[in-house]
């Protein structure tokens, strides 16, 4: 069991080998590759704010785990109790954690969503290549299995970290907050969390990011917001991405943006391609703009409190 | 596919649940499913079952509560009560509806021993 937070772990495993889940208790085994693992074995605070705090010992815990070895023999009355829970509050206390790190830190953080092959790793290969040397970013990416994303990151100069989900079809907010701590982030940067190539799960768990962005590549077809509307609501930006491609193909763009505006009304849509650089300088001009504009409401907000505490001195 | 992670979620909430009101066995679950929530009952019911083997809501049932849909129009600027995500709004006709309620997966109730 992860000392830090009591985690049992999927499959789910994060590059790095500081932290696989799952490691069962039993020794960090696989996946190693440097020696110092096991001479710090967890000892990083752990930054997420725990509003449910993790019980000790049987009680089972998110990602994973055994049965509850509760057992008090005795009582036989059926009742009812009411809970009136929401099944996911666990995630979006550890999204709620995540999110007061990314304040503390100034970091705008992004969730990135698409199905497989939109083009995300491409389009962040090209990003972080100018914004390189002005505003530090890092990566963490998102698949099932293999290192290759986070590969084709770190090619770019720019820290990056693997989370591989094992059967898992999503990242939740436990995995995002296990991974910002081994990939440390620097003040007033930008986190792009690459999810996991799925138009259809990643949509419901909050990471505790900033902003969504939602790729759609014109390959996919118009329908594919209606198909598929969860992963397009939430959106603050739709970037329709290999739009070199369209004089290839019998897409109707207008009818793909009529389906995106249909299912996020408010959400802004950008043409990209990465092959004739179509649309890129208006999606680092909205990065910016999103990135100024939260350093200005942190400040603001971070003013107003050292205003209170001088007025009570 | 995410119904077994719910179902993970919902086993998590039953044990801490457990402990706090101190009961060893569950016998009936009932969870209310917004509309708009994105679970497939079938797949979620499929969950519950492998996922709760071995815990203390083995073998228990899972009962389901639809919530209904609601969304806001951005068309005539209310908020209509929707059957289908992609419904027009029953009163203008807009199709730029944004949901605004039945999205939640919640833990009702427990009957407990």
């Amino acid at each position: 069991m992860c000392t830090t937070c009591g985690c049992s772990g999927d499959g789910a495993t994060i590059e790095g080998g500081d932290h696989p889940h799952p490691h069962g208790g039993a020794e960090h085994a696989q996946g190693h590759s440097h020696g110092h693992a096991h001479d710090h074995p967890h000892e990083h605070p752990h930054q997420h704010e725990h509003e449910q705090p993790h019980p000790q010992g049987g009680a089972r815990l998110d990602y994973g785990g055994g049965p509850a070895r509760a057992h008090a023999p005795g009582l036989s009355q059926a009742r009812m109790v009411e809970i009136e829970r929401n099944i996911l509050s666990k995630n979006d206390a550890y999204a709620a954690g995540n999110r007061a790190c990314f304040a503390r830190d100034g970091l705008l953080a992004l969730n990135l969503l698409a199905g497989p092959g939109a083009g995300k790793t491409t389009l962040l290969v090209e990003t972080l290549k100018t914004l390189q040397g002005g505003i530090p970013c890092s990566v963490i990416e998102g698949d099932q299995q293999t290192s290759n994303d986070a590969d084709r990151i770190r090619a770019t100069g720019t820290p990056a970290i693997q989370v591989n989900t094992g059967k898992g079809c999503h990242l939740d907010a436990h995995m995002v907050g296990h991974a910002v701590e081994h990939l440390g982030v620097n003040m007033g940067g930008i986190l792009f969390i690459e999810n996991v190539g799925n138009l259809v799960c990643p949509a419901a768990f909050d990471l505790g990011e900033n902003k969504r962005v939602t790729l759609l590549s014109v390959t996919e077809g118009e329908d594919k917001p209606l198909k598929y509307p969860d992963i397009f609501e939430k959106a603050d930006m739709v970037l329709l991405t290999k739009t070199d491609l369209l004089p290839h193909l019998d897409v109707n763009v207008e009818d793909m943006e009529a389906n995106i505006r249909r299912v996020a009304p408010l959400a802004r849509i950008l043409h990209v391609s990465t092959r004739n650089a179509q649309g890129m300088p208006q999606w680092l001009d909205w990065l910016m703009a999103e990135r100024r504009g939260l350093l200005d409401a942190l400040a603001a907000q971070a003013q107003a409190r050292a205003d209170m505490l001088r007025a009570a001195e | 596919m995410h119904e077994m992670s719910l179902c993970e979620s919902l086993i998590g909430v039953i044990e801490e649940s457990a402990q706090k009101e101190g009961f060893t066995k569950v016998t009936r679950v009932r969870v209310e499913v917004g509309r708009f929530a994105g679970v497939e009952q079938s797949a979620m019911r499929f969950g519950f079952e492998v996922v709760a083997r071995g815990t203390l809501a083995q073998g228990a049932v899972l009962d389901f509560v639809d919530v209904p849909g609601s969304a806001w129009c951005f068309d005539c600027g209310r908020t209509v009560e929707l059957e289908n995500r992609l419904d027009p709004c029953p009163i203008c006709a807009g199709t730029r509806l944004q949901p605004s309620g039945g999205m939640e997966i919640r833990l009702k109730d427990m009957e407990v021993i």
